[in-house]
């Protein structure tokens, strides 16, 4: 039965991993975070390859739980996740959807410099550190010295 | 634990070295987690803590495999008893205030560094992406570690004072990073991972360097405790360490949640 079933084409499959929010970082998707490494069919099989941000992120779980449910709610039953920790992840592959995202979000986008190029809340360019972790493994922290707000920058790595 | 005779032995000693290291002194930094001095200490401690415990899986979980009998990452974890473990010494020593936790973590970033940058250019395409993946973490640990160190060193008078009383006691367990081996040169043989004796020279420059900015003075003494990495003596905390890290598996086994 399933035969007669036409497998969704890798297009539509990225279509629908585009709509599945980061757990931490609702604003954004698991593919802006460039997460999502490769979508492919192997046979009846559908293979995600997905990569942590960190080694020791407690959201990787959370995130294969809801890359498996939104894929089923789309009718996929044959599915398997890979990781694949080489070559490392980079917020080079955040999207840049997903950094204006981010910014809209009140979160700095990462840069090069290691530091954020300007508070997301009024955006004054005198920001300085208040410590070098966030409230999750992937952002450090950060305040504004013209508006006084503390910001989350994602860290650059 | 008889020497290791053939290369899958030697491998398996090297995988629960790393992953032993980084579990037991994740263990040991995660102890802060409520109590350090201020908030964005202790979530910075907390967040190095993570970073260490989700290297662990990697490395035990590589360990599980090529042991190939059927154990997991957290069978290694919480099923082995205190001989069985291969971390340094310097990883299971007590946290002691916060400037004692720091310049730990400082002397074992450098070395963990060091040791990560070779081993991305294992032979063995699994270490190397272990390697790769934690080194970035690793590089941001040793950025923060030694900040610190210079900025408590160059501190206050008691800032300083705490640090070089660190310094004094954390001093003689930096030795056994160094220490080779059957086991690390059947190592060297295949390609897999340089010879600890062959980081030192770049360890020292490193740590004098930021010691030296520290206005710290390292111990004028070679002497080494050693037994960790080896298994032949751990000291007494690893016992009270397991049996805070291991109790649940061990009242409950087979727990999950």
């Amino acid at each position: 039965m399933s035969q007669a079933i036409a497998q969704p084409n890798i297009d539509q499959i990225w279509e629908w991993l585009d709509a599945v929010p980061d757990p931490e970082i609702p604003v954004i998707s698991l593919v802006d975070l460039g997460i999502i490494r490769d979508v492919a069919w192997e046979g009846e099989t559908l293979v995600v390859t997905v990569t942590p941000t960190y080694s020791g992120c407690p959201a990787t779980s959370v995130i294969a739980m809801d890359i498996e449910t939104a894929l089923r709610d789309h009718g996929i039953t044959d599915l398997r996740l890979k990781t694949q920790i080489s070559p490392a992840w980079t917020t080079d592959w955040l999207s840049e959807k997903g950094r204006t995202k981010l910014e809209e979000y009140g979160i700095a986008p990462p840069q090069p410099a290691g530091g954020p190029e300007k508070c997301p809340h009024c955006g004054s360019t005198r920001v300085t550190k208040v410590s070098q972790f966030g409230s999750t493994p992937c952002k450090a922290h950060w305040r504004c010295q013209d508006c006084l707000e503390p910001f989350d920058y994602f860290k650059c790595i | 634990m008889a020497t290791p005779v053939n290369k899958e032995d030697a491998f398996s000693q090297f995988l629960l070295r790393m992953g032993d290291n980084t579990l037991i002194l994740g263990h040991r930094v995660s102890e802060w987690c409520g109590h350090a001095p201020v908030l964005e200490e202790d979530i910075a401690l907390a967040n190095t803590a993570l970073d260490l415990i989700g290297q662990t899986q990697m490395w035990l979980g590589l360990a599980a495999e090529v042991q190939g009998e059927g154990k997991s990452a957290d069978d290694l974890a919480f099923l082995r008893d205190a001989w069985d473990f291969r971390n340094v010494l310097l990883c299971e020593v007590p946290n002691g205030d916060f400037g004692r936790t720091l310049m730990r973590q400082f002397l074992f970033d450098a070395w963990h560094s060091i040791q990560l940058g070779r081993l991305m250019k294992s032979s063995d395409e699994r270490v190397a992406a272990i390697a790769e993946k934690a080194s970035k973490e690793v590089a941001y640990h040793l950025e923060r570690s030694a900040d610190t160190v210079v900025g408590l060193g160059d501190g206050t008078e008691e800032s300083h004072r705490r640090m070089q009383e660190a310094l004094d006691y954390l001093w003689p367990y930096v030795g056994e990073m160094f220490q080779s081996d059957e086991a690390d040169a059947e190592m060297v043989k295949a390609g897999i991972a340089p010879d600890p004796a062959s980081l030192r020279e770049e360890y020292d420059v490193l740590v004098s360097r930021i010691l030296g900015d520290a206005t710290l003075i390292i111990p004028d003494s070679s002497f080494a405790h050693k037994g960790g990495r080896t298994g032949a003596m751990h000291t007494e905390h690893l016992g009270h360490l397991l049996t805070q890290m291991q109790w649940l598996q061990r009242a409950y086994p087979g727990a999950k949640w």
